[in-house]
């Protein structure tokens, strides 16, 4: 059993925050990796990326968007209840050296996972250029936490609310145009705005990770759910991922498979309610 | 003795007797069954002596209060009052007078004795006479669930034998002196034991014999390949069918779970050395049950939020239900064993981290990694591995979705590729989770399908199509990346390759389509990389499994040992307790300073 030791709501109630006491976890998660919940006896196994770690005070943190029956039921957890499981770290850590500068791309929730990899990419002692992009200003997460890592910052809205309107592909155009010392770019978000972003660092030849989020049950290797095409052959993202270089990954084949359970989706909100 | 069961007794080695002076037979019916009626005096007084007219059960009944071992003086047929006693034979155990009749067994007369002490049951049968009756009663075949309801529901598929069935099957055992079986089991159980103590009605006894050996025996008694283990070399078998060892195995384990009160041996006193176990399939509980058993303070760490490995993800419920996992393990927990479970380890814990808390390590983690065919189409939606398919089903209990939130895999033309026991799980799980035509594609023939026996013809019986000497070659989606067929390559067998099986020959033109809505591969597992990631020192061959000492199961890193699947590649439930205890018994050399 695990406890929530905290549990905050941020954009509107859509994006939920919880810190969950995990010592051992906590000591041995690096940035990248994601850990599996369960949170009771019925509970699907879901995979979300650690977006914290405090290995003094023992706890993780993870960050999540309500998007269907499992992550509401995550919702109902406050602080002082305990989930049933929680498994990890598990995937690869990212693993980045001194590139020089670094420009990272978050959208939405991603942003929360984006947090703890851009940690990693500044350990590294690299420059960054950090976007941020999300629907409206109050979709908008973490941004003092992101701009204390960031040396330059860009926010972008859908509706123009907040920030420059548009998507963070057009800021980051105007960043590649503009700079040529930009070295890797690292895209985290909908899968939408990871695969329009590759398309665009592929014309400029900049290497781009992106880490994928896919349907997983294990998370240790086991089930094959989660895999994706990556240079034409099939990899588990379990295991040799979360990150991969984003212009190898087939991102409409990953959409289609992540779609699967829609419609199931749907049914178990709808038992849920009854 | 009147009180048994009709059933019960008209299976029984029945036995007409015959008084050897008037040739008058002393059966005699009584109420409903038959009993045999002598004269006896003891001490001057005559009395009526009952005796079942059964060769394994002895009861004998006097109309006169008779002490247990009190001798009889003599004793008469009733027809003709002349004496039965017979000068030149004494009792073979006891050495009182006997009283001597004939039999008549299956066509043929034999003499037989009645032993005067009231409690011996001598009857001076030869081995070989009690073996020619004996012989007669055929295997008896465990109740099984009908195979038109068996396809909607997921109860377990064989019932389990009676008590009477079980009788009348242990009954059968020859109870060989130098017993074949025990050398076919890899565990080495002491077979004619236990099955001695099922027909002396000690079912208690029967699994304690078991459990000696084997840690799990409701598990192994359902799923081990008995008909190429103990079953093959038992010497029955040679001119009739074998005794049904699996099935009495199942029995008796079953009888202890029913019977809650049923006496558990104590923790043993511990010893200050400490085991770490990674994994909790039928290896690692075999490890952690016999090294706990010795003393060592054992720890299992299991990935996955329950434990039991393959058992409780892999096999389906109504092949084994998980009620008898949970109720095993939870055997291994009062006996002391410490259960860890979402601990992977190599992400977790590393084997360094281990070893800095534990003396020794046993690695039984199987062969997780599924395989996949390597062809076009094959990460097209509703296309899955046996692996996810079985773990969303057994583990996850999606077949109970929505009330357990993982949804299932749904189709109505299923295919399932493979001809393994896994194959067949998945196929007959498809059809309990609705599936209108499910279809088996493998590349062999019928006879090579690796299959035991018993899951083909259970599969064949619930409607699911086999196309054997069909090999795949690439899955069709439709306009939304959904499979929607697979085209498949008929096969001919060509000569034998290294491993005996005949090579398949892809016909070429012989090109067609099978229509399909969910497509499960079920072709095989590989080794998992995730502990091996943070362990590159631990050596390995050239498939990617744990190079070991053949002999202690000991990897190149010392104390370390592994052993099942993850050393040898997919294999059997019980070839992986056979390793687990092999490496428990090296652990505890090992660690006792006894090599």
């Amino acid at each position: 059993m695990f406890e929530v030791t905290r549990h905050d709501e941020m954009a509107q109630g859509s994006i939920i925050r919880l810190d969950l006491n995990a010592p051992q976890i906590a000591a041995k998660a690096r940035p990248g990796q994601f850990v599996i919940i369960r949170a009771n006896e019925y509970g699907e196994r879901i995979p979300l990326t650690i977006a914290d770690t405090d290995p003094y005070s023992g706890t993780i943190t993870i960050i999540f968007q309500i998007v269907g029956k499992s992550t509401a039921l995550l919702r109902a957890y406050k602080a002082g209840d305990y989930l049933k499981d929680v498994v990890g770290p598990l995937g690869k850590p990212v693993e980045i050296d001194n590139v020089g500068t670094v420009v990272v791309v978050g959208g939405g929730t991603g942003i929360a996972i984006l947090h703890h990899v851009t940690k990693a990419v500044k350990d590294a002692g690299n420059d960054i250029i950090g976007i941020l992009g999300a629907r409206s200003k109050d979709y908008i997460i973490m941004e003092d936490e992101m701009r204390q890592l960031c040396d330059e910052m860009v926010i972008t809205t859908d509706d123009g609310s907040y920030g420059l309107q548009g998507f963070v592909t057009t800021a980051l155009q105007k960043y590649l145009d503009e700079r040529f010392d930009i070295k890797l770019v690292y895209a985290i978000g909908p899968i939408i705005m990871m695969k329009n972003v590759c398309n665009l660092t592929r014309k400029y030849n900049i290497k781009t990770m992106v880490s994928l989020n896919p349907i997983m049950v294990d998370g240790t290797g086991m089930c094959g759910g989660c895999r994706v095409t990556v240079s034409g052959k099939t990899s588990f993202c379990c295991c040799d991922g979360p990150d991969f270089d984003g212009h190898a990954v087939d991102f409409d084949e990953l959409e289609k498979r992540n779609n699967m359970y829609l419609k199931k989706e749907k049914d178990a909100l709808l038992f849920s309610i009854r | 003795m009147l009180d048994y069961d009709v059933k019960y007794l008209k299976f029984k080695t029945y036995l007409s007797t015959y008084c050897p002076h008037c040739n008058k037979s002393f059966n005699v019916k009584e109420k409903e069954h038959d009993v045999l009626v002598y004269k006896g005096i003891k001490d001057g007084v005559e009395m009526d002596i009952k005796l079942s007219p059964y060769l394994d059960v002895f009861e004998v009944e006097t109309s006169m209060p008779l002490e247990q071992n009190s001798v009889l003086d003599d004793l008469l047929c009733p027809a003709c009052n002349q004496s039965l006693v017979d000068p030149a034979t004494a009792c073979g155990e006891c050495g009182s007078k006997v009283g001597k009749i004939t039999i008549s067994a299956y066509s043929k007369l034999l003499p037989f004795f009645v032993c005067l002490k009231y409690g011996c049951e001598w009857h001076g049968l030869t081995k070989a006479d009690e073996r020619h009756i004996k012989l007669k009663i055929p295997r008896q075949e465990m109740p099984e669930q009908d195979q038109k309801l068996r396809v909607h529901n997921f109860i377990e598929v064989p019932y389990g034998l009676t008590t009477e069935l079980a009788q009348l099957e242990a009954g059968r055992c020859l109870q060989c002196v130098t017993p074949k079986c025990v050398g076919g089991c890899p565990v080495g159980i002491d077979i004619p034991a236990f099955i001695k103590l099922i027909r002396e009605e000690n079912y208690e006894g029967a699994a304690h014999k078991i459990k000696e050996r084997n840690v799990l025996p409701a598990v192994c008694g359902r799923v081990c390949p008995q008909e190429d283990q103990c079953e093959s070399k038992c010497v029955l078998g040679l001119r009739d069918d074998p005794v049904a060892i699996g099935n009495l195995e199942r029995f008796v384990a079953d009888w202890t779970i029913k019977m809650e009160n049923a006496k558990q041996p104590l923790p043993p006193k511990r010893l200050n050395k400490k085991v770490a176990v990674i994994g909790s399939g039928p290896g690692g509980i075999t490890v952690a049950a016999d090294l706990s058993q010795l003393g060592y303070s054992v720890t299992l760490y299991e990935a996955l939020h329950e434990a039991g490995g393959v058992l409780v993800y892999g096999i389906p419920e109504f092949r084994l239900p998980k009620a008898i996992v949970r109720q095993e393990i939870e055997y291994l927990r009062k006996f002391g064993v410490k259960i860890e479970l979402n601990s992977v380890i190599g992400a977790l814990y590393t084997i360094d981290d281990l070893l800095e808390m534990h003396d020794a390590i046993y690695i039984g983690v199987g062969a997780g990694l599924p395989k996949f065919m390597n062809i076009p189409g094959e990460n097209l939606c509703n296309v899955y591995s046996s692996n996810e398919y079985l773990t969303r089903i057994n583990l996850m209990k999606a077949y109970r979705f929505p009330e357990y939130d993982t949804p299932m895999p749904e189709g109505k033309n299923v295919v399932v590729l493979g001809g393994g026991n896994v194959a067949m799980d998945c196929a007959r799980n498809a059809l309990r989770c609705g599936a209108n035509n499910v279809t088996i594609v493998y590349r062999r023939s019928r006879k090579e399908l690796p299959a035991r026996e018993e899951e083909v013809r259970h599969a064949m019986e619930e409607g699911i199509v086999f196309r054997l000497l069909t090999n795949p070659i690439r899955f069709i989606g439709n306009d939304v990346n959904w499979v929607k067929a697979m085209e498949c390559v008929k096969m001919d067998l060509g000569e034998p390759d290294a491993s005996g099986r005949r090579v398949p020959i892809p016909i070429e033109g012989s090109n067609f389509e099978i229509e399909t809505d969910l497509a499960i591969v079920a072709i095989g597992t590989g080794p998992n990389p995730l502990l091996f990631n943070t362990t590159p020192q631990l050596e390995r061959n050239k498939w990617g499994y744990i190079k070991v000492n053949e002999e202690t199961l000991e990897t190149s890193i010392p104390n370390v040992y592994a052993g099942g699947d993850i050393v040898t590649g997919s294999a059997t439930v019980i070839s992986a307790m056979g390793a687990g205890r092999i490496a428990a018994d090296h652990i505890h050399q090992k660690l006792s300073g006894g090599a």
